[in-house]
């Protein structure tokens, strides 16, 4: 199909884990391929040794800063693409490089690592660890969308990636792990119980105890998913009132 | 706003199932839902608030037998974290088709679970069935507590049902004793999460009920997805329920809409305070 996007997978400090993931939508992938997006970069998936002009880079993991060629490849990638994409809590928030290591134990290697939008402009915000398949299939087709739709579909594509666009320029989304949901939910009255969090957490550190997430903050690797899946961290009626529509354009898209 | 969001159509409605309405809260209605959408294989299993080892806690668990359905019937009115099982359903019970009732914040979650799966791998094409609850606000456990013991008086173990309507909290005792209390005693008690929230009747639910608006033992079913008609087609058709119009009960659906715009009228409110709670400083908003 013509007028194909180009994507290009960056692979910062990250354990190829998001990857997996976009692959993990197995035919959806293809299609993705085959009628969205040119894979114009990714490492052992495309044979492109220098980082090229691309629409989206989706960047995976997390920039350690005395790599000297991660730092300019990070800056490379953001002057070679009109939309960044920090796709997984490495590259969002930092994860596991935070030395937050889900309970493991101190390493002695003393290389730093930092968030790519602690280095770089993020446009996009994709939190989780890993993130999961769906959320990176909807985020892409919404990116074609604003990119290639109509007027309509682009005006759809920017409300649904506008949250996410706003996480990409909240500092408290770009450190964000359990402390963030405590501090910008349940601190400030919004929590209901509704166990969100519980649910979405990948390491299960968060229990219901009483109604309310309970978090084991030794297990937290700061992947930000508990507070962005959180439906009082971000909820825009025009957006969920209309989900059965906009399910109804992404399968469409799948198909 | 539209305070009582899309449907396609609302209808007073009572499940014919005995069994079911022996311990329903009102009409039977999500009961009944489920069970047929388990019989006929909609779903493979349903999320719901089951009971837990404390009395009158509510606690998620995945159903997926009649039998374990019909533990969950009537209305808990303290917090029952069901979205917290929402992927677990996928995994640990590996159900392809999900059914799963909440209160509206439960169905908002619910939606955003399948729009924006940032922590909910594989779960936005696996859901079914969602049956939404018509809600005011829920209490914590221990604001329940202190309700039916402190000012109910009657020890929450001897407690059958509970049950809030026409204005007042009523707690109904094994042995009959019945005790009304005034919401103006229960408000204090209200979780404080809920005072933000602009939902009533689960706008975003294939199909939401609740006994507002329709008589006693009845409820008022607003189907509102394509899933929803659907399946309520079917159940219809297969005889799960007796229905009226809605527009030949009493009090009606101007009792639910007059409700729904009072509850969210007041925390559009609280929404609104909250941008200037402090010294030029706003409390976070989450729906900007």
């Amino acid at each position: 199909m013509a007028n194909k996007i180009t994507v290009g997978h960056v692979h910062m400090s990250g354990c190829t884990g998001c990857l997996v993931s976009l692959a993990d939508n197995y035919l959806g992938l293809i299609k993705i391929l085959d009628d969205y997006a040119d894979l114009v970069y990714g490492l052992t998936l495309a044979d492109v040794r220098h980082i090229p002009e691309m629409d989206v880079a989706l960047v995976e993991g997390s920039v350690c800063i005395q790599d000297h060629e991660s730092v300019e490849d990070i800056k490379t990638a953001r002057k070679k693409a009109k939309i960044v994409v920090a796709v997984g809590g490495c590259a969002a928030s930092g994860n596991i490089n935070r030395f937050d290591r889900g309970g493991q134990h101190n390493q002695p290697q003393h290389e730093s690592y930092v968030p790519i939008s602690d280095l770089i402009d993020v446009d996009v915000f994709i939190p989780g660890c890993a993130p999961t398949p769906q959320m990176i299939r909807n985020v892409c087709v919404m990116a074609y969308l604003l990119l290639r739709g109509s007027d309509d579909q682009k005006a759809l594509a920017a409300k649904y990636l506008k949250p996410l666009m706003a996480l990409a320029k909240n500092p408290i989304a770009s450190k964000a792990n359990f402390n963030t949901l405590m501090q910008e939910v349940i601190n400030v009255g919004l929590c209901m119980g509704c166990g969100s969090c519980a649910g979405a957490c990948p390491v299960r550190a968060i229990s219901m105890e009483f109604g309310k997430p309970q978090g084991a903050r030794d297990l937290c690797i700061n992947c930000g998913a508990c507070y962005s899946q959180c439906p009082r961290s971000f909820f825009h009626f025009e957006v969920m009132d209309e989900y059965e529509a906009i399910t109804d354009i992404i399968n469409g898209a799948m198909k | 706003m539209n305070v009582l969001g899309k449907y396609k159509s609302v209808v007073s409605a009572r499940s014919t199932d005995k069994e079911i309405l022996k311990a329903s809260q009102d009409g039977g209605i999500v009961t009944s839902l489920f069970a047929y959408a388990l019989e006929q294989g909609i779903i493979d299993g349903a999320v719901l608030a089951g009971p837990s080892s404390r009395p009158w806690q509510p606690q998620p668990f995945v159903a997926t037998t009649r039998a374990e359905l019909l533990k969950a019937r009537g209305t808990k009115y303290n917090i029952c974290p069901q979205i917290s099982m929402l992927k677990e359903a996928t995994r640990s019970y590996g159900l392809d088709k999900v059914g799963i009732v909440g209160v509206p914040c439960q169905i908002q979650a619910t939606r955003k679970a399948q729009l924006y799966p940032i922590g909910m791998r594989d779960v936005p094409d696996k859901i079914a069935l969602v049956v939404g609850i018509y809600c005011m606000e829920v209490f914590p456990y221990k604001g329940m507590q202190l309700i039916v013991e402190d000012h109910a008086g009657q020890k929450l173990q001897s407690v059958k049902k509970m049950e809030i309507g026409k204005g007042k909290f009523t707690v109904i005792t094994e042995r009959g004793n019945v005790t009304q209390l005034p919401l103006k005693v229960t408000h204090k008690y209200e979780q404080p999460g809920c005072h933000v929230c602009l939902d009533y009747v689960a706008n975003t639910a294939d199909v939401s009920t609740g006994s507002v608006g329709s008589p006693d033992g009845w409820s008022t079913v607003f189907v509102r997805s394509r899933i929803g008609e659907d399946v309520w087609g079917k159940a219809m058709a297969a005889g799960c329920f007796e229905t009226k119009p809605i527009d030949q009960v009493k009090p009606g659906l101007e009792m639910v809409t007059k409700l729904a715009t009072e509850k969210i009228t007041k925390n559009q409110k609280t929404v609104d305070e909250r941008a200037h709670f402090g010294v030029g400083k706003a409390l976070r908003n989450p729906y900007i």
